[in-house]
């Protein structure tokens, strides 16, 4: 069910496998950590989706993550330069009217993963965010806002003139 | 111990904005160094916001945020000379915590 190509140079099954692997260990690694951080990351929240961000695909990682599809909406306003200069660093930010909203998560279609970052919304938390996000080339940028169990989304397309993968 | 989170927290009637700025290389793993090795990833995957002691914004990344993260938000239930936690942790187990009181 899921599987992703390896088209890309430096991307082999065996070095995922061992990112993977190491992933794990890393995370295990979280028992001993000190300073009351482990019980503040128990109560506080969800488990980093690793899977979702394992997906090459958008509409992959959006099933991986919510388990559902996303109508456009025009009350999720997403805000990305029509041109990045520098593909390593864009800013993009989102504002929606919707309410109960509990989760927003951006995607670029054409990234290496097309999951870039995704948000968790606590009760309190208003429904905006802001962040710098990482293109390989031009694409469409999406934001998936979850509110009341449904999904929403926008999108926009930026162009890239310096890719943001290091050349 | 200097940290690696800078944060401001402003708070106006019931509303905080928070502001964070995080020094992490955000690597990719698709980069190569200059010997022609791929510098592996190296990332920050999870980042949390608490407010007397709950989770006001948790923030789930990518190899795709870039280097020395930013990020905004903003929560209500906040007042001034709160306190407001964040820390990290990234995919190689290491992690940061920092307080900063909201003003």
């Amino acid at each position: 069910m899921t599987t992703t190509d390896n088209e890309f140079s430096g991307y082999s099954a065996g070095r995922r496998l061992i990112l993977k692997g190491a992933g794990l260990v890393a995370l295990t690694g979280l028992g001993n950590l000190p300073f009351g951080l482990m019980p503040a990351l128990a109560a506080a929240n969800d488990k980093w989706p690793e899977d979702a961000f394992k997906q090459k695909g958008e509409a992959e990682a959006i099933k991986s993550l919510y388990g559902k599809t996303a109508e456009p909406s025009d009350k999720v306003k997403l805000d990305a330069p029509e041109i990045a200069e520098n593909g390593a660093v864009v800013p993009i930010s989102v504002i929606t009217t919707l309410t109960d909203v509990t989760s927003i998560s951006f995607l670029v279609a054409d990234n290496p993963s097309a999951l870039a970052a995704s948000y968790q919304i606590p009760p309190g938390t208003l429904p905006s965010v802001a962040n710098r996000l990482k293109m390989a080339k031009t694409s469409n940028v999406t934001v998936i806002v979850e509110a009341g169990g449904k999904l929403y989304s926008a999108t926009k397309e930026v162009k890239v003139t310096v890719g943001g993968c290091g050349g | 111990m200097a940290s690696t989170i800078r944060v401001r927290a402003t708070a106006t009637g019931d509303t905080t904005e928070v502001q964070a700025l995080i020094q992490h290389p955000m690597d990719s793993g698709f980069v190569k160094d200059a010997q022609g090795q791929i510098i592996p990833p190296h990332f920050i995957q999870q980042l949390t916001f608490e407010c007397n002691g709950k989770a006001v914004f948790v923030a789930d990344w990518g190899t795709a945020v870039s280097k020395d993260p930013y990020v905004k938000f903003s929560f209500k239930g906040g007042n001034k000379g709160d306190d407001l936690k964040i820390s990290w942790v990234d995919n190689k187990g290491a992690s940061d915590t920092t307080t900063a009181k909201i003003s």
